[in-house]
Order: structure tokens, then sequence, then C-alpha cells
């Protein structure tokens, strides 16, 4: 068979499409699955959110992070550079930048928001990672598998809201007391909050809403129109972080 | 073929030297150390027979890590119909109760360093 | 034919014992990441990504080189490039490896890397990534090798060699494309959020893989006896000259998308390596270094009496490189997390044993090229004699 030029820049051009609109079919269809889901999420028994109402958040209290990042083994490295969060506290204007102006009001400029991962329904993390480590388990919990990262960190790159830390190094010297029902991490993986999943099956609530004494965390299944947290949605205003990029955060602020 | 005898004598160095460890022993007069078993359990039964846990506790493993962590499904249903909690550091180590001798011993006579430890926690009281 | 690596001058020797040497100082760091994390790098929480796959994305652009002599030459039968398409391939062969050997170089969990395979996952990026960087190191190492073998023999290349030339040229294409998806599909990371990615790494990879193809053959003509022809490296001057005032073009597109619609989440990153943000500037003097190198170039390379005269040209090859080097190797990655989504500028910068492993796998990727070009020329000489 003899190929001559403009037979090749035929099949070449047609090779170029099919590369090319590889990734665009991917999206396409991503972007119909969502809307598809989002007609049948009545059909969805369960969808774990959690409200934060930063009117009840008390300036200096540290409790739900204390809880969590104790029941966790989540290290505690001072660096900024190597630090490791689960669940801690930012200004409302870096939480909100798309909500910050001048005049902020109700004394929330400058107060610190509570951030944690959101748990979304459309993760990007999970769609960037490369092994599914990372994936979203029937009840919308975004979880890691800590087995299978290889610590690409695409993830990171990913996520909008700053929610994952890596191990640049060794956690365990950085752990006081290391929690033995929990395993810790190595040095090299992605992790994040798990919505206290190991709790859930356990019949627990999260551990940050338990030691929340001020009940400013209220977490529960938002599928269910007769939840505590369902009626809290109705019966306040809420906002969510960087809403506009699609990504469908499950953790609902009252501010 | 001018090389011959070069290629010969490699073939036999090579041979000699991977075969080494058997010649040691030999001229040594004695094989090298062989781990006791010692297994140290609470219970007299574990998870499934001895002779299966011994040839594919790995994999056991593997499949209760893959279902704890990404279905969520947490409970053992083992060939008797016994019902167990699948958890390394809770449910393996709370009848084998001594890590340096149940684990240790073999993993480091076979040259296997499974990553287990790095990140689950050996409970306390746990001979390490 | 790899007989011909094993024999060499003495400057062959000294460069090939030299990079070994380099290579392995690269490896002495890499034991000690190894061994203590990444946390040895300069990289943080906030930039997630440094140095390792910086390189990688820019020598993704080196590998380009191929392309831009194979096209020519079988796709318009421009014979001048006949001479110099081996000398192409063999450097997207040696910048790929690099560009793998990166990506790992960067894992946290590197014995873990083969779970790209294992669990195909074709919603990420990276998953096609690994498939086309692969797919390319395969094509060429095959082409090159299997078309210099016949060119010793004096006869055509096989038949299935043809295809597989064919499929390289869209193949190429596609490699810059999907590294540019990587960065072009994330959500909330505005530097990178936008739709001329891909077409930026194709022009910059087609000015900057035929520039160093230009350094290596002037290089090539002066240490041996091999020719590539006056016609052929001018003719890649040409396609350096277009393909780099596309990219400044392209910047310069993105640059008023940005400035002109004011919308701080994309603006912050422009800020941030033109003019700082605030105290914080590491990347300001990189940047306008990169641009006065573009600038610089681009009077060289359109100007067709300096283009002409080949000592000048070789300049404006060398600043188009390091120009893009500054842009992709380093700030274009970097920046994607400056300031990060949280608002917080964490400046980023490469620490001593993050520089020398990549100075390590860069000797590595020299290291393979001179192999390989040590073969090239060497056949190449032996048919003219």
């Amino acid at each position: 068979m003899k190929i001559d030029r403009r037979g090749f820049l035929k099949i070449g051009g047609l090779g170029i499409l099919g590369v090319a609109a590889k990734p665009v079919i991917d999206v396409v269809s991503k972007v119909k699955l969502a809307e598809a889901s989002a007609k049948k999420r009545v059909l969805v028994e369960k969808r774990l959110a959690m409200v934060v109402n930063l009117k009840n958040c008390k300036e200096g209290c540290t409790d739900c992070i204390d809880a969590c990042h104790r029941l966790h083994n989540v290290p505690n490295i001072t660096n900024p550079k190597d630090e490791v969060k689960w669940i801690w506290t930012e200004s409302y204007e870096n939480a909100f930048p798309d909500q910050e102006h001048r005049f902020i009001g109700g004394g929330m400029k400058g107060s610190p928001a509570i951030l944690l991962c959101n748990h979304c329904d459309n993760p990007s993390c999970v769609r960037v990672c490369p092994t599914k480590a990372t994936f979203k388990r029937k009840d919308g919990i975004v979880m890691m598998d800590y087995h299978r990262c290889i610590g690409c960190r695409f993830c990171m790159a990913a996520c909008p809201y700053g929610s994952r830390s890596f191990n640049w190094r060794d956690p365990r010297p950085f752990i006081k007391k290391i929690n033995p029902d929990f395993p810790t991490r190595t040095k090299g993986v992605v992790e994040k909050c798990n919505f206290c999943e190991e709790r859930l099956a356990k019949g627990l609530i999260p551990a940050c809403v338990e030691s929340c004494k001020n009940k400013a965390l209220v977490f529960g299944n938002v599928e269910d129109p007769n939840s505590e947290i369902r009626e809290i949605l109705r019966s306040n205003y809420t906002i969510r972080r960087k809403p506009g990029l699609g990504t469908g955060p499950q953790i609902y602020y009252i501010v | 073929m001018n090389n011959r005898g070069m290629i010969i004598a490699g073939i036999i160095i090579f041979l000699c030297m991977i075969t080494f460890p058997i010649w040691y022993n030999v001229v040594g007069g004695k094989a090298a150390y062989t781990p006791e078993f010692k297994i140290v359990s609470k219970e007299k039964q574990c998870v499934e027979s001895t002779k299966y846990m011994r040839a594919k506790h790995m994999q056991l493993l593997n499949d209760w890590r893959n279902s704890v962590v990404r279905d969520g499904k947490r409970t053992y249903t083992a060939l008797d119909g016994k019902k167990y909690d699948m958890s390394l550091s809770n449910t393996c180590l709370n009848c084998h109760s001594n890590k340096a001798d149940f684990c240790d011993k073999c993993h480091n006579y076979v040259e296997v360093t499974p990553t287990c430890w790095n990140c689950h926690v050996v409970p306390e009281g746990n001979k390490l | 034919m790899f007989e011909k690596a094993l024999i060499g001058s003495k400057k062959y020797w000294g460069l090939v014992i030299g990079l070994l040497a380099i290579m392995g100082v690269g490896a002495i760091f890499y034991l000690q990441q190894w061994n203590y994390g990444l946390g040895i790098t300069g990289m943080s929480r906030d930039v997630s990504w440094g140095l390792y796959i910086a390189q990688f994305t820019f020598l993704v652009g080196v590998a380009a080189s191929a392309v831009m002599v194979v096209l020519p030459y079988y796709l318009h039968n421009y014979k001048a490039f006949g001479r110099i398409t081996i000398l192409g391939e063999f450097v997207a062969v040696a910048s790929v490896i690099m560009c793998l050997v990166f990506i790992i170089a960067d894992l946290g969990q590197p014995t873990r890397a083969l779970n790209i395979v294992l669990y195909p996952t074709p919603s990420s990026i990276l998953f096609w990534d690994m498939i086309v960087l692969n797919g390319y190191l395969l094509l060429n190492i095959l082409i090159g090798w299997n078309v210099l073998a016949s060119e010793r023999k004096s006869v055509p290349p096989p038949a299935w060699v043809k295809p597989l030339i064919y499929i390289s040229i869209p193949w190429a294409v596609s490699i810059h494309t999907v590294t540019a998806f990587i960065y072009a599909g994330l959500p909330g990371r505005g530097f990178w959020l936008t739709a001329i990615m891909a077409p930026r790494f194709l022009a910059s990879a087609f000015a900057g893989g035929p520039a160093l193809l230009i350094l290596l053959s002037l290089i090539l003509r002066k240490f041996t006896k091999f020719d590539p022809g006056k016609d052929a490296i001018q003719n890649l001057g040409k396609i350096v000259a277009y393909a780099m005032s596309i990219n400044v073009f392209f910047i310069l597109l993105e640059i008023f998308t940005v400035f002109y619609s004011q919308i701080p989440e994309h603006m912050h990153h422009f800020e941030y390596i033109f003019a700082g943000l605030g105290e914080h500037g590491k990347l300001v003097p990189w940047m306008w270094t990169s641009v006065t190198l573009a600038v610089l170039s681009l009077i060289l390379l359109i100007n067709p009496v300096t283009r002409r005269r080949e000592g000048i040209l070789a300049l404006a090859c060398v600043i188009v490189f390091f120009s893009l080097w500054i842009e992709k190797g380093f700030v274009l990655v970097v920046t994607g997390f400056i300031p990060s989504p949280l608002g917080r500028v964490f400046e980023y910068s490469p620490t001593v044993p993050e520089i020398f492993i990549t100075l390590g796998v860069w000797a590595m990727g020299f290291l393979i090229l001179a192999v390989l070009y040590k073969i090239a020329v060497a056949v190449k000489e032996e048919i003219e004699t």
C-alpha cells in the first residue's frame, strides 16, 4: 500500500483528533453524569454532610481540632512547610475569598473559620488520582487509601480548598501520643479528613462534632428530609466555599 | 571463536559465585539456621486453619484491607461461619501478642520487609 | 551497532566519566531523599510540586525536536533534514527518559509507581501521560534504531517502520497536549486554567527542541567528521524563529486576558511573577530575565542577517533554550501554587539535594544522548568513508 501525502494527512488528522478528543469526551460524559446524578439524587439513600455554624464557634477554642488530630494520629509539625492538618482554622477572608469585601460585618472580619475536607459531590481530587487511591464512597465520603497512594500529589494540585496534606517526612516523631486504635501514616503519602469513617462504622458521630461544646458543628445525612442537618439547612441561610468551581462542597457554613 | 577460553572461564566464575552460599555451607559443615516456630496465641483457633494462614495470610490481609478501606465492609466471615472484625492491630495482634516472635522471626528469615508497621500501630504491651 | 559506543576518543570517555560522576553525586542525594522523604526538597504543603515536575514539563517540550525534523523530511520530502532526523529522534529518546525519571524522583512512594498500571484510571491525565510518554519513547527508539541500522547497510528501512514514523508525528503532538492537560484542567488554579496551555506547550516545544538540536548539530560538526549540513541548520533556525514568535504571542494573549478581565484569582499569580506580592518576589528577577532573553532571541532570530550567521544563531539558540527553561522548567509549575487557594504566599526555592538530584537526572539524559549520538555519528562516518 502506498500512502500519498494527502492520504496521510487525512489519516494523521483523524489520529490527532482521536487523541485530542478522548479527554474531551471524558469531561463531557462527566458533565452529563453530574447532571444525571443530580436528577437521580432522590434515589441516593445517603449523602453525608456537615454544617459549620461560625456564629457558635468560639474564638481561641481548639476542641474540635485537638479531638480530631489526637484521634487520627495527625502529627503536630509546626514548620508550615511540612505541616499536616485535617481540620484547622483560617481567617474568614481567606476561607471565602469570593465573599470578601471592605465592610464585612457581624464580627466576621478576620475571625477564624473552621476548615476541613469538603467531601465534594464532584471531587476534582478523585478525578485526577492516577491510581484510585482517593475515591468517593456511596455515602459521599471522599476517602484515601493510604496503601495505594503513590505520592504524586496531583490531588493536592487539584483541590481548590487546600484540604490535603502530604507527608514530607516520617510523621511518627511528631505525634505526642499515638492512638493505638488508628493507624499513623507513612512518609510519602497524601492525607486528609475522612469524616471519621471509622467512627461512623461503629455508629458514632465524627469526633470534631462530638467534641464541640457549643454545637457549632452538625453532621448528618442530607438525603434524609427529617434529619437535624436538613432542619438546620431549612431554617438558616448557608454558604459554601467556592461554589462556582462546580465541585459541590458538602460543608455548609452559617455566618 | 577465538575468545572461547575467556567465555568458558567467565561462565565458571559466574556459576561459582551464584552457588557460593551452598559451597559455604558444605565447607563450613553446617546449614544456615532455620527459625524456631513459636506461635503465641490466646485463642486455640485462628480465623482460618493454620495451614491456610501459613500459606495465604498475606492475601487474606490484602483482602481485609481492601474490604475495609475501599468497600467499608469490616466483618469477616470465616469458613466455619464465625465472624471477626477485620483489623490487623486489634484482631490479629490481640491474639498474637508477640509481634517479634510471630511476625518478625519468619519475615527476617525469608528477608521480606512488609511495610504494615510503618503505619499500623503495634498495641501497647506487645513486645516489639 | 552498540559496540560503536564502546570505542571512542579520550574526549568521549572523559565526557562519559564526567557525566557518570555527576550521576553518582545525584544518586547519593537521592538515597538521602529515599530515607528522609521528599521533605528534603524545598517543596511544601502549599507549593507541592517543584523543580522535578517543572523539569519533566520542560523536557516534554525538548522531546519535540524529533517531530520538527521528521515532519518536513517524511511528509514534505525535505531532503536536507534527512541527515539529522536521527539526531532529533535520539534527543527525543533521551529527554523522554529524563521525563520519566523526574516523575519517579518526585513520587513520595516510588516503589508503588506501578500502581498506575495495576489500577488504570482513565479519568486521570497522569494515566494518559504515562501512556503517551512511554509510547513516544518506544516509537522513537524503534524508528531511530531501525532507520540507522538500515542506513548502515545501505538498504531502505523495513516497510513496517514507515507507518510508525507517520504515527510518531501526531503522537508528538499528543505528549505536549496531554502534559498541558495535567495543568489546564484543575479548578481553583487560576494560573493554569487556560485553554491555550496546550498550544503554548506546543509552541515552546517547537522552539526549544529545535534550538537544542541546532546546538547539538554545531557541536557534532566541530568535534566529529559528521556534517549535518548548512541548509538543515538554517532551516531549523527558521523553525525556532517562528515557534518562538508564536510562543511569545501566546504569553501576551494570556497577559491580556488576565489583566484586562481583572479577575483576582488569575491576576495574583501574574502579579507574583512580574512584580511580586508584598515582600515576596523570589521569581521576579527570573521572570524578567526570561522575558528579556525571549525578546533578545526574537531580535536575533527574526532578522535574517543575524540568523544567517551561525555564531549568532547558536547564541540565539542558547538564549531561547535558557529563556524557555526559566519559563517552563521553573516558573510555570511553581507559580500555579503561589498564592495558594487559601490566599497564602509561601515561596519556593529548591534545596541543595534537590538541585543535585536534578543535575544527576540531566547528566543521565546527556549520557544517554552522548552514547546514542556516538553510535549515530560512528555509523554516518563509516558510510561516508
